[in-house]
C-alpha cells in the first residue's frame, strides 16, 4: 500500500449531520436568513426542530450546514472573536458583516482538512446595509446578493435564479424564501420540519417561524 | 513423458489429442450473479393483528437516495379477495413481485377455480417465501422486505414477514425498515403478549397504526405524510376489505418549535 489515505468526506461514526436547506437574501430593508429544522444521523431524524440560524453578533447571523459539531464549534469561536473585536471599536461603532465572514473564512480555510462546514454569513450594518457571504466547504469566500446552500439547495437553483429580484419588499422576500425552502424540503429527504427565518434590519432582529401546514404546497 | 511443468497433471497429447481451447472459452451456462443495490426505495410497512382482522399500512414515497423522487407509489398490493401484500425496499423489484402475484392470482383463481376460494394469505406468503429464498440462493435477491396480511383457512387473522434473505417470521405486530425500530414498540403497547390480540379492537388498531405513521414521519428522513391504509375484518361469516388511499398524517405537533432558539448558550 502506498502512502496514507484518510477519508475525510464521510461523517465519523455517530457524527450528526445538518443535511439541510439554507439561504440568505438581501432585500430593501436589509437581509433575511432562512433555514429548515432537520438534523439527521443517517436516515434517523435526530432533531426535527433544530435552530440553524445562529447569532454571531447583534445583527450578524449565520446559516449552518454540514457537520453539526463542526459548525457549532466554528460559530462559537467566531462569536468570541467578534465580541473581542466589538469591544475594541470606537463607541457607537459596530462590527461589519464582512469582518465576521472573514473570520469564518480564516478558520474554515486553515482547517479545511478536518472540517465539514458549509456556512452562509449574513448581517446588517449601517455602512453596507444588508450583505450575504457564502463560505462553502473548501473555505473560499463569496459575496452574493443572495445565497443558497445545503443538500436541499440543489433542487431550487433553477427556481431561485428565475424568481429572485433585487431590492424586494419585506413580504415579497419572505414569500420568496418560504416558497424556495418549501420546494427544497419537498424534494430533499435530509431537509424538513419548520421553516425558520431571521430578519436583520436597522431596527434589529426579528424571528419568524412557519409550520408545515402553512408552507407545504 | 513430457516433464514441462505446464503439462503436469495434463493427460498426454499422444493419447487424448491436443487440448481443445474451445472448452476454456465456452460461454458459461451459469448466469453471472448480481447481488445488487436498491435504487428507488420504499420505506417502512406496518401491520397489526386485532380481534377479528388485520390492519396494514405503507406510505406512498419512492426515494432515490436522499431525493424524495416519487410520491405516488402504491406499496400495498391486493391479491385475491382477502389478502394484502405490503412491500418495502427496491421499487423495481416491488413491480416485479406485483406481476408475479398477478400471475399467481390468474392461475389460481381464474384458471384453476373449483368453485371455492383458493388463494389465501398463508399460500401467498409461502409462495413469496420460496421465491425470495431461491433468489437469495442464486445470490441475486429481490431487494425487499414484505409483510403478507390476511386470514388463515380457519378464518383467524394471518400476518407474516419475508425478506431478501428468505427469513420469515410472524407476530401480532410487524413492521419493516424504520418501522421495526420505532413502530413495533408502539404497536406492542396494545397487548403485552401475542396471544392476547383478541383483546384489541379494530378502533384501537387503527389509532395505533395512525400514531405510528406520525412518529415515523417525524423521525424517518425517507418517509412521507401521504399513505395507504387497509383494514381486513372477518364478521358475519364474511371477509370485509377496507382499502383507503391518499390518507394524510394528522395531529402533528410543531408549535413548540417556536420557543427553541439556538443550541447552547443564550442567543436571540
Amino acid at each position: 500500500m502506498n502512502g496514507i489515505s484518510v477519508d475525510i468526506n464521510h461523517l465519523k461514526k455517530g457524527e450528526v449531520s445538518l443535511g439541510t436547506s439554507i439561504m440568505a437574501v438581501t432585500y430593501k430593508d436589509g437581509v433575511i436568513l432562512g433555514a429548515d429544522s432537520r438534523t439527521t444521523t443517517g436516515t434517523y431524524i435526530a432533531n426535527r426542530v433544530t435552530d440553524k440560524l445562529t447569532q454571531i453578533h447583534d445583527t450578524i447571523y449565520c446559516c449552518r450546514s454540514g457537520s453539526a459539531a463542526d459548525t457549532q464549534a466554528v460559530a462559537d469561536i467566531v462569536k468570541y472573536y467578534l465580541q473581542m473585536h466589538a469591544s475594541q471599536l470606537p463607541p457607537g461603532e459596530t462590527p461589519t458583516t464582512k469582518v465576521a465572514a472573514s473570520v469564518f473564512q480564516e478558520i474554515c480555510y486553515t482547517n479545511k482538512d478536518g472540517l465539514t462546514a458549509g456556512i452562509i454569513c449574513a448581517g446588517y450594518d449601517k455602512k453596507n446595509k444588508g450583505s450575504v457571504y457564502s463560505i462553502p466547504i473548501g473555505g473560499s469566500i463569496h459575496q452574493q446578493e443572495y445565497a443558497i446552500a445545503g443538500s436541499g439547495s440543489t433542487f431550487i437553483y433553477g427556481w431561485c435564479d428565475k424568481n429572485y429580484k433585487r431590492d424586494m419588499e419585506r413580504d415579497e422576500c419572505i414569500t420568496f424564501i418560504k416558497t424556495a425552502l418549501s420546494e427544497a424540503i419537498k424534494w430533499d429527504g435530509s431537509s424538513g420540519g419548520v421553516v425558520r427565518m431571521v430578519l436583520l434590519t436597522e431596527k434589529g432582529v426579528e424571528r419568524l417561524i412557519f409550520y408545515p401546514d402553512e408552507y407545504q404546497a | 513423458m513430457n516433464h514441462d511443468p505446464f503439462y503436469w497433471g495434463r493427460p498426454s497429447d499422444e493419447t487424448y489429442g491436443h487440448y481443445n481451447h474451445a472448452i476454456a472459452n465456452a460461454k458459461s451456462q451459469i448466469p453471472t450473479s448480481h447481488t445488487q443495490q436498491p435504487i428507488i426505495t420504499g420505506t417502512s410497512v406496518l401491520a397489526l393483528k386485532f380481534k377479528n382482522g388485520v390492519a396494514i399500512a405503507a406510505d406512498n414515497m419512492g426515494s432515490y437516495g436522499s431525493l424524495l423522487r416519487f410520491n405516488n407509489i402504491e406499496r400495498l398490493i391486493r391479491v385475491g379477495t382477502e389478502t394484502i401484500v405490503g412491500i418495502s425496499g427496491d421499487i423495481s423489484d416491488l413491480q416485479y413481485i406485483e406481476r408475479l402475484l398477478h400471475q399467481l392470482q390468474t392461475e389460481e383463481e381464474v384458471y384453476d377455480s373449483d368453485g371455492g376460494h383458493n388463494l389465501r394469505a398463508p399460500h401467498v406468503h409461502e409462495y413469496l417465501s420460496r421465491v425470495m429464498y431461491n433468489r437469495r440462493l442464486k445470490m441475486d435477491p429481490l431487494w425487499n422486505a414484505i409483510i403478507v396480511a390476511g386470514f388463515s383457512d380457519d378464518r383467524t387473522p394471518f400476518l407474516r414477514y419475508v425478506d431478501l434473505l428468505g427469513v420469515t417470521y410472524g407476530s401480532l405486530a410487524l413492521a419493516t425498515g424504520f418501522g421495526a425500530h420505532l413502530a413495533v414498540p408502539l404497536l406492542r403497547k396494545l397487548v403485552p403478549y401475542d396471544a392476547d390480540y383478541e383483546k384489541v379492537s379494530e378502533e384501537q388498531a387503527r389509532v395505533a397504526i395512525a400514531d405510528s405513521l406520525r412518529v415515523l414521519y417525524y423521525r424517518d428522513a425517507r418517509s412521507s405524510d401521504k399513505y395507504t391504509f387497509a383494514v381486513l375484518t372477518f364478521e358475519n361469516d364474511k371477509i370485509n376489505v377496507d382499502y383507503k388511499q391518499d390518507l394524510k398524517v394528522e395531529n402533528q405537533s410543531w408549535r413548540f418549535a417556536e420557543n427553541l432558539i439556538g443550541y447552547g448558550s443564550k442567543q436571540q
